[in-house]
């Protein structure tokens, strides 16, 4: 699998790290419960399809990007 | 009809080849309701429903796999068994699904292979060594099989790893686990189930569920590929797609799924007679009774319903192979494949009952599902013929987290960034 | 014995290169241009194996990596290996396998007479009793008998080496369709890689005669040769299909030598922008009883032995088949004088063949099978049923029951190949984007079509990577394709005594298949796992779809209805060794070494691996093993001056207008009003409210702070402040670094180490007032900018100095030079992490992602009012729970004794069972209280302060009695911190 860095352009997964899923939304510092910081920290949708996810230029440019990955397929949509 | 097998009525049959074994399980139509169903033909669906008749007499049961019986994760994996747990709630679960291995061929009339041929696991540092020796105090004050082994107790057990100055970390030590070992993966879905069909209970085969039958909270049936079937209770036990079918009964699961790979490479004549793991790396490694090397390391690392891996994955489990044991390097891969797997925040499975009335939930077994196999089958069935948490599962709750008792058997915090 | 002899001209070896070789020891010859299987044949081998369960002779049976049966030891060191994919090289040493004594006299097949017994799934049936445990009796029984050749234990003196390519079109097969497409595309500009198993390109086309297709072949390979943007590779095989067109190739190299840096074999990381896959069909063997004698062989198989090594049949072959290919073998054969005999399954055959037969004076059975097979050690008749019922006399038998498309590479990314009834196989269920199949894999089988489609298929690749230039189609040579015809037949027409094997190498036969359709094992899964049918070395190449046609037959269902099996990486068998490279041994990974190694060695350092770090251990100043020398090095920074290397620590520094609120948000205790010049000790959470790290965090200027973290979580914490910063809090204005590996650092202790710093910087002003305990100070030596934080991890008056990387060496022998004269030496891992244990500072040990601020003691640090990551779910309720296990000292009170780490904790009356009430994280011996000391986690803490308790710690049998104290063994009141 390739991930497209949007500064280094397509390089092999090996140099990333996976960040999870970016479709939750972390409450804003200071704000939330208990129970919003649980269903966003523990809980996922987890979905056979399309997913918003976090990517990490780890081993190059050190950014952390948004993208949208097919899980049933891996193919790597727009970015978001 | 059931036909017990043996040696005898294997030279029975052997002597008269014209009257055919019967078939292992039938294959009925689904009926309109049972008292129990359990969705999911896998290794823990099937010890579910078999331990669902045997241990609770319900056996108005059915099995519903949407392919056929083990296509999951019970025939994918690299098939250990251990109980070298240290958390309370995990220590005495996994001895419990030991403990049932040592007798399951007998208990199945069906043999599983179970091979108790001891895995080492090997310390990379004195540090290392100091918190294997954790886990193994842990393990004898539980009643369960341990020692501690030194560098040179090593050397003579797994003579063939590489001692040299050429490896990258020298090995301190390790423990052993001798009772643990191996199980010829395939037989016990099949062994479990005979035995179950045995019972009376229903397998059925080719019958995906597409949805819940819901009265209010309560799920009182499933939409199927075969039309609908109506239950008393339902438990799910489909892990690596368990967001999906939780989902259609509305509930969302504290579960990603990830890839894990297996390899395997030709057969050999025996050289590696334990199952090894090592401390460096996520690595383990055994020899299958047919002669092949089974390993496997590390998830790929980020979630994907594929069931095929990356390649750089690939790469670094062939790196541990052969900087651990240098005879892997001749050694030619035959086949390597992907099994998706439940992952949890704190790495331990959920086993218990759900918000909703009559609906259970197995999954989340990450990727320690196979050896829990047995007692996964003996708390489920308990819980969904109960309607309440055997003391074994009782720590597998699914709102563990809301109560902050996550059960971190291997102190690395929520894997979602941990790579 | 033998049924093959070689004749004196013809072929394509190479007669002028003699090449010597050993089988089981006896030297052999052979040429250039032989495989093993070739030059074994040659010299008469036809019983060359034994099988896998019942011990059967075996010969080979093909001529490719499809090879069930022809499994060899090559040099000593390599198990299992097809004689059909060794090339015959100077001295090459093959040995026979899974027989004893030999493959000619094999007394372990004496378990053919057993074979009732070894009914398919016999081991599940048995094995079992008298008792629990049994099958540990019988295992080692199994396990030997199964493992076909033997691994070797010696380390691989051979070297393996990886590479990264792209290119633009990759083209899997160099047969007509390979050779086609590959000069299309690359007369368009592609950029082309050409691969190829053979070590020719020319695929079916080497084992042809005639000379057309000979002068197409030579003329496409020049021309491929000749065009610059065309690489060419052979010996290399195409391994697996992966995502986002990345495919992995495995090339073989001629002359290795590890002893001169040659690699025995590369592998390939090749991403194509596309990808046309020529990969040819596999003939299939038919069915029948005693399929298997040596001298029975697939009818290409035989042909290519005949055409392409000079390789003939003694006097005599029959031949079966189902279609019209095996013809050509049967003529090819008649031509070269042998007689032949030929079995149609068919009762109608093309007139054209029927006529060329009569001409060429052979026997013709049409709407014939084989009944059975004769002969213990070769064939030596053969009985024919069905329409005519005949005894054959004859050396060899060849078999052809169609052609299966190699679909394994286009199956890799998930797509099933689906079943085409027309040539009664399975092809290519689709292809995903950009790639593209070309001749025998999609079923097409005529050289002439095949050379139309590849135009197109050639030009498409092209195209999808980018190249639509129109290019010259490739020639064809006006031949006229005859259609391919053939009658599937899946089971023995007639129910022989012999086993009719479907699976050679794994010995499964039909009568398996019965059984395991019996037994409901009816699933292409469950049969495969139950009779273990593809299981071995070649995966089923010859024998998976004769297993599932056979099973739709049982199951009474078509064959599209009955599935496939899934096919997975590698194609052929792929040495581990090639895929790890040189990543193994030493270089398995990089060692992180400190800047201050090479000083660190220079003063006598042992050196311990710590993560992927090397970190001084201890000196040798200090002794000569870690128990006694550290406790010198303790000694030593007690009560006088040391110098250690913390260089591994994590170093971020965090600039900008908001850093203060960042910190402030990511450390549970405040940073905004830290002072200019002063550090202070943080704490950070994970969001779940779990300890992530710790450290010091310095005040540099108003908007730029320098963070320190462990040595363990460096990575992490600035992957999770990077993340904080980039995607959740963008709106803070804040920019980190790592210095990780920019800065280094030294820890200069004791009681005399501002007396040592003095001396160092003598321009300094390093008095109490001016760098108080936490205070920062910035010097400048030589012009080189020194950072000294008066920090302390030993509770010693303590500093630790940073400084550029490069200047780490001249510094640190600068310090141990001019402070000499107060005995400074320098002190390794060993003692510092005793020194913070005496100290109770949480280390590693005690950070290990499962305790909260308050079971280390440190929930007072966390802010009241201000809010901070973690801070929500910190207070669920176990985490709040008041008995939860937290840090405490432990002391030992039976002096004779030890206290060891991961020892489990109980209160003096327990009963010593279950998970006690905590555990030992460190130990160490206390050079100032002359005893055994700890840290540890106990339920209650220091709730539990001066009582006794057990530590237990069965693995050694040992239980020691000892006492909870304050984790802080010395100075308490940090006397010495502020001295």
């Amino acid at each position: 699998m390739r991930i497209p860095c949007p500064h280094c352009g397509q390089r092999d997964v090996g140099e990333f790290r996976y960040g999870g899923d970016a479709s939750k939304a972390r409450p804003a510092h200071g704000t939330g419960d208990m129970k919003a910081w649980h269903d966003y920290y523990f809980l996922f949708d987890n979905p056979k399809g399309p997913h918003d996810e976090y990517w990490q230029h780890v081993l190059g440019c050190r950014q952390w990007f948004k993208l949208t990955r097919n899980t049933a397929t891996n193919e790597i949509g727009e970015q978001p | 009809m059931f036909k017990p097998y043996s040696a005898l009525a294997l030279a029975k049959h052997a002597l008269s080849p014209d009257r055919p074994w019967p078939r292992a399980w039938n294959s009925p139509e689904p009926k309109s309701s049972y008292d129990a169903i359990v969705i999911g033909g896998g290794g823990h669906g099937l010890a579910t429903a078999y331990y669902l008749a045997k241990n609770h007499g319900l056996t108005n049961v059915a099995v519903l796999e949407r392919n056929y019986i083990g296509s999951g994760n019970v025939g994918r994996n690299t098939t250990i068994i251990r109980s070298n747990y240290m958390i309370d709630g995990n220590t005495q679960f996994f001895e419990h699904s030991l403990k049932l291995w040592e007798g399951l061929s007998h208990e199945l009339n069906f043999n599983c292979m179970v091979s108790h041929r001891g895995q080492v696991v090997l310390a990379v540092s004195p540090a290392q060594l100091d918190t294997f020796a954790r886990r193994g105090n842990i393990m004898r004050l539980n009643g369960i099989d341990a020692e501690l082994l030194d560098r040179g107790q090593v050397m003579k057990l797994l003579p063939y790893l590489d001692y040299s100055k050429d490896a990258r970390w020298p090995i301190y030590g390790g423990i052993i686990q001798e009772r643990a070992g191996t199980v010829r993966h395939d037989a016990v879905a099949w062994g479990y189930a005979r035995a179950a069909d045995t019972l009376g209970v229903h397998i059925i085969e080719n019958c995906e569920v597409t949805g819940f039958v819901m009265d209010g909270d309560k799920a009182v049936g499933v939409e199927t590929s075969r039309g609908k079937i109506l239950a008393g209770k339902i438990g799910i036990a489909v892990a690596g797609h368990s967001s999906h079918v939780a989902k259609m009964a509305g509930l969302r699961v504290p579960i990603e799924t990830h890839v894990l790979q297996a390899f395997v490479t030709e057969p050999v004549k025996p050289m590696v007679d334990h199952v090894i793991s090592w401390g460096a790396e996520l690595f383990y490694l055994s020899q299958s009774d047919k002669g092949g090397m089974v390993f496997g390391g590390h998830i790929d690392g980020f979630n994907t319903y594929t069931q095929r891996g990356q390649f750089p994955r690939i790469q670094t489990v062939a790196e541990c192979a052969v900087s651990l044991l240098p005879l892997m390097s001749k050694l030619r891969l035959l086949r390597h494949w992907g099994g998706v797997m439940d992952m949890t925040p704190d790495g331990s499975p959920f086993i218990g009952r759900t918000e909703r009335p009559n609906l259970y939930f197995n999954g989340g077994w990450c990727y320690q599902g196979f050896k829990a196999t047995p007692a996964s089958g003996w708390t489920f069935a308990h819980t969904i013929a109960h309607d309440e948490e055997h003391e074994l599962n009782r720590a597998y709750s699914l709102d563990r987290f809301e109560k902050g008792r996550e059960l971190d058997e291997f102190g690395i915090g929520n894997w979602t960034y941990k790579q | 014995m033998t049924a093959f002899r070689r004749l004196d001209k013809g072929g394509r070896i190479d007669r002028e290169k003699s090449v010597n070789f050993t089988y089981d020891g006896k030297s052999l010859g052979g040429f250039a241009g032989d495989t093993l299987a070739s030059a074994l044949l040659a010299n008469g081998k036809t019983l060359t194996s034994r099988s896998f369960k019942y011990h059967r002779p075996r010969g080979i049976m093909s001529a490719g990596v499809e090879e069930p049966n022809g499994l060899f030891a090559i040099n000593g060191n390599e198990p299992n290996i097809p004689a059909t994919t060794v090339d015959l090289v100077e001295g090459l040493a093959a040995q026979s396998q899974n027989a004893w004594p030999s493959v000619d006299f094999d007394l372990m097949a004496v378990n053919s007479f057993a074979a009732p017994l070894f009914q398919t799934g016999f081991y599940y049936k048995t094995f079992m009793g008298p008792f629990k445990k049994s099958w540990m009796f019988y295992e080692p029984f199994i396990r030997r008998a199964a493992g076909i050749g033997k691994g070797s234990c010696e380390k691989d003196p051979d070297r393996y080496e990886t590479a990264h390519e792209f290119c633009d079109v990759l083209v899997v097969g160099a047969g007509p369709a390979g050779l086609t497409t590959a000069l299309v595309a690359g007369r368009s500009g592609a950029r082309v890689v050409l691969v190829e198993q053979d070590l020719e390109l020319g695929g079916q086309l080497l084992s042809e005669t005639d000379r057309d297709f000979e002068m197409w072949r030579t003329t496409q390979v020049a021309e491929l040769r000749s065009l610059a943007n065309v690489t060419i590779r052979t010996r290399t095989t195409a391994q697996g299909l992966y995502d986002d067109n990345l495919v992995v190739l495995l090339q073989r190299h001629e002359n290795h030598d590890a002893a001169r840096g040659r690699p025995r074999q590369t592998l390939i990381s090749l991403r194509s922008k596309a990808i046309i896959f020529a990969t040819g069909a596999i003939e299939r063997p038919l069915v029948f009883p005693n399929n298997d004698r040596p001298g029975v062989m697939l009818a290409s198989a035989l042909r290519t032995y005949l055409n392409r090594f000079a390789i003939v049949p003694l006097k005599r072959a029959l031949i079966v088949t189902n279609n019209d290919t095996a013809y050509k073998t049967a003529f090819d054969l008649a031509e070269a004088g042998i007689a032949v005999t030929m079995a149609d399954h068919r009762n109608v055959i093309p007139s054209d063949l029927l006529s060329r037969a009569a001409m060429l004076g052979m026997a013709m059975f049409p709407g014939t099978g084989i009944a059975d097979v004769e002969g213990a050690k070769q064939v030596t008749r053969v009985q024919l049923a069905g329409n005519h019922s005949a005894t054959i006399e004859c050396d060899v038998l060849a078999m052809s029951g169609g052609w299966n498309p190699v679909v394994h590479l286009t199956s890799h990314s998930g797509i099933k190949p689906v079943y085409d009834d027309a040539i009664a196989a399975f092809v290519p269920g689709g292809y995903a984007k950009n790639h593209f199949g070309a001749g025998a894999v999609t079923g097409k089988f005529g050289f002439e079509s095949v050379i139309k489609d590849g135009n197109a298929a050639g030009a498409d690749a092209a195209k999808a990577a980018g190249f639509d230039k129109p290019a010259t189609p490739v020639a064809t040579i006006g031949a006229k394709d005859r259609a391919y015809k053939i009658s599937p037949h899946w089971a023995p027409k007639t129910t022989g005594k012999g086993k009719a094997f479907v699976d050679f190498q794994s010995d499964v036969t039909v009568k398996d298949i019965r059984t395991a359709h019996d037994e409901g094992y009816v699933a292409v899964e469950h049969l495969k796992r139950y009779t273990t049918l593809g299981m071995g070395t070649d995966q089923g190449k010859t024998s998976n779809i004769n297993a599932i046609g056979l099973m739709a037959e049982l199951r009474e269902m078509p064959i599209s209805q009955a599935g496939t099996t899934t096919f997975r990486p590698p194609y052929t068998g792929l040495a581990v060794g090639a895929i790890a490279g040189r990543t193994v041994g030493l270089h398995f990974r990089p060692y992180r070494l400190s800047p201050l190694h090479d000083a660190n060695k220079a003063h006598g350092a042992t050196f311990i691996e710590a993560g992927l770090w090397m970190r001084a251990w201890y000196y040798a100043w200090a002794g000569s093993t870690p128990e006694t020398a550290y406790i010198r090095e303790m000694e030593l920074v007690r009560n006088g001056v040391g110098i250690a290397d913390i260089s591994t620590l994590g170093k971020i520094d965090v600039q900008g207008p908001d850093a203060a609120e960042f910190l402030n948000r990511v450390y549970v205790n405040g940073f905004a009003k830290l002072p200019v010049g002063r550090a202070r000790y943080g704490v950070m959470l994970s969001d779940d409210g779990v300890v992530l790290d710790d450290g010091t965090t310095t005040r540099i200027a108003d908007i730029h702070y320098y963070t320190t973290t462990t040595t363990a979580q460096a990575g992490e914490v600035m992957s999770w402040f990077e993340y904080l910063l980039q995607t959740q809090w963008t709106d803070l204005k804040v920019h980190v670094t790592s210095l990780t590996d920019e800065w280094a650092g030294m820890a200069v202790s004791g009681p005399k180490s501002r007396e040592a710093l003095q001396l160092a910087f003598p321009d300094a002003d390093v008095s109490n007032e001016n760098l108080p305990y936490m205070g920062c100070l910035d010097v400048h030596l030589d012009g080189v900018r020194i950072r000294i934080l008066r920090l302390s991890f030993s509770g010693e008056l303590a500093y630790e100095v940073h400084v550029p990387a490069e200047y780490a060496g001249s510094l640190w022998e600068h310090v141990l030079k001019v402070a000499e004269p107060l005995g400074i030496r320098p002190y390794g891992l060993e003692a510092l992490a005793s020194l913070r244990i005496e100290k109770g500072h949480v280390a590693g040990l005690e950070l290990d992602h499962r305790n909260t601020l308050d079971d280390l003691g440190l929930g007072k640090i966390a802010g009241k009012e201000k809010s901070y990551v973690g801070k929500e779910l910190r207070f669920r309720e176990a985490l709040q729970a008041p008995d939860r296990w937290s840090l405490v000292g432990i002391e030992l009170m039976e002096p004779d004794k030890k206290l060891r780490g991961g020892s489990i904790l109980f209160s003096a009356g327990d009963e010593i069972k279950g998970h006690g009430r905590g555990y030992i994280t460190s130990v160490t011996w206390s050079t100032e209280l002359k005893k055994f000391i700890a840290l540890g986690l106990y339920q209650g803490g220091l709730k539990h302060e001066g009582e006794d308790i057990i530590c237990a710690f069965p693995l050694k049998n040992e239980q020691v009695k000892a006492r909870i104290v304050s984790p802080h063994f010395i100075d308490r009141e940090g006397a010495r911190l502020n001295a």
